[in-house]
């Protein structure tokens, strides 16, 4: 239990710190929805309509931006094999560096989510919705996410292949995210339903994405 | 032999679907259905093959089960997007669309992503056995896809009709449609197994074109280092 409290830290400090790359997430995420509004053009209605979209979007694409990271710079510096030959079992080590990575980049998206609704034009009540539904999906985009981190890394390939590999899966994540948003701002479906869809979806990948992801590192690395 | 009963099959599928009498409502345009239905089915069907075969990758290590899940991403591939195209085709005269975003629509062309995705990751690496765990691990991951989408149709209640064929109470079919679709369901399951196989079988002879040309590479590098190594001595 100490050695996954231990892996977590380390991991948090590491992105935190210089050359981490934690926090470039979350300026990917403002600009990719600042550029929403010269694409649609600056009408706010429209924005303020499209706004749980744009924000869902953005926040998967910086997830899936920093998701690269969570495994190779381990790999590189030759801490993996530590990790994979600990006694520690394989699949809670990668559930720690999961959630330690969702800790780092997953949650300032959550927390930077107000400040880029008030320039989508969204009211109180959107700004909570996205928040509460990014802050119960994002976890889903982190865990599955991993399995495509750690099947990039077995094979030495990274960047496009893992985004084609992982956005498919993802999808699900999306649509019951943004319906859970549209439920609460506009009605007529209860919003209940979509999230506890979209809870469900998260619960199911925490328990599926570190098995997966062991599988493939213990598969592929030698 | 296989392929000999494959086409007869298919003969007489098809001669059977353009007999086969116009719906009241649908007029010509129900025997899209003859077509888009078995091809609906084989594209989750090869999937499950390909877990079964990735199963076989990762507990067994059996170089067979790489060479089946290979062999048959392409095919599913293949009968994924003739379900859509048919069904776009069909839905244009009946829903008034080519496409709606619907729960069994959607999770259909999330399959046709994974199999891309497939292709692109056994095409991405160039160690076969590596790519084949590899991708044996995103085949079973992407195998929680198929029940969804043989449920979608139950969960969702959206444009997609529910099932059929094969339902609790027996099939809502009528016969002169029941079974043109039947014949033509174990035609195109018999040309996947014809496929497959064809497949396979071009793999195996193709990894062992490669490993005689690596083993050819070596030996060619092998002797004219030997030879180059005795000159030298004697020059020096």
């Amino acid at each position: 239990m100490s050695a996954l409290a231990a892996l977590i830290r380390r991991d948090i400090r590491i992105a935190l710190r210089v050359g981490g790359g934690a926090l470039i997430g979350v300026l990917f995420f403002l600009t990719v929805t600042v550029l929403m509004p010269f694409a649609v053009g600056p009408d706010l209605a429209l924005l303020s309509r499209l706004g749980p979209a744009i924000l869902w979007l953005g926040a998967l694409l910086a997830s899936l931006l920093t998701l690269d990271r969570l495994f190779t710079a381990d790999h590189e510096d030759g801490s993996l094999d530590l990790i994979v030959m600990s006694r520690t079992p394989l699949e809670l080590a990668c559930a720690a560096k999961a959630l330690a990575h969702w800790i780092a980049a997953g949650l300032p998206l959550i927390v930077a989510t107000p400040v880029l609704g008030l320039l989508l034009n969204l009211d109180g009540t959107a700004t909570l919705a996205v928040a509460a539904t990014l802050l119960a999906g994002t976890p889903a985009l982190t865990f599955t996410g991993m399995i495509g981190a750690a099947l990039a890394v077995t094979l030495h390939r990274g960047g496009l292949l893992l985004a084609v590999l992982v956005l498919p899966l993802s999808i699900p994540v999306l649509i019951f995210g943004v319906a859970a948003s549209q439920a609460a701002i506009s009605g007529p479906l209860p919003f209940g339903t979509p999230f506890s869809i979209l809870c469900a979806l998260s619960l199911a990948s925490l328990v599926i994405g570190p098995f997966a992801a062991a599988a493939s590192l213990r598969h592929g690395l030698d | 032999m296989l392929a000999a009963a494959t086409a007869i099959l298919l003969a007489i599928g098809l001669y059977q679907s353009a007999m086969a009498p116009d719906d009241y409502q649908q007029g010509a345009t129900v025997k899209i259905m003859f077509i888009h239905v078995p091809n609906a089915w084989l594209s989750m069907f090869v999937w499950s093959v390909m877990s079964v075969a990735a199963l076989g990758t990762l507990v067994w290590r059996h170089p067979l089960a790489d060479v089946a899940a290979k062999a048959a991403a392409p095919i599913g591939a293949a009968f994924t997007f003739l379900a859509l195209v048919t069904g776009s085709l069909w839905g244009r005269p009946m829903w008034g669309t080519y496409w709606e975003w619907d729960a069994r629509l959607t999770s259909v062309l999330i399959l046709f992503l994974m199999y891309l995705g497939l292709m692109a990751l056994w095409r991405a690496v160039e160690d076969p056995s590596r790519a084949a765990r590899a991708a044996a691990v995103l085949t079973l991951v992407g195998a929680i896809n198929i029940p969804i989408i043989k449920f979608s149709v139950d969960w969702w209640n959206t444009l997609h009709q529910p099932a059929s064929v094969l339902r609790m109470g027996g099939s809502t079919l009528d016969k002169a449609f029941l079974w043109p679709l039947l014949v033509m369901a174990i035609a195109f399951s018999l040309l996947f197994i014809t496929l497959h196989l064809a497949a396979m079988r071009n793999e195996i002879l193709r990894r062992r074109v490669r490993s005689l040309q690596m083993m050819q590479a070596s030996r060619v590098s092998f002797t004219s280092e030997a030879g180059a190594g005795p000159k030298e001595i004697g020059a020096a």
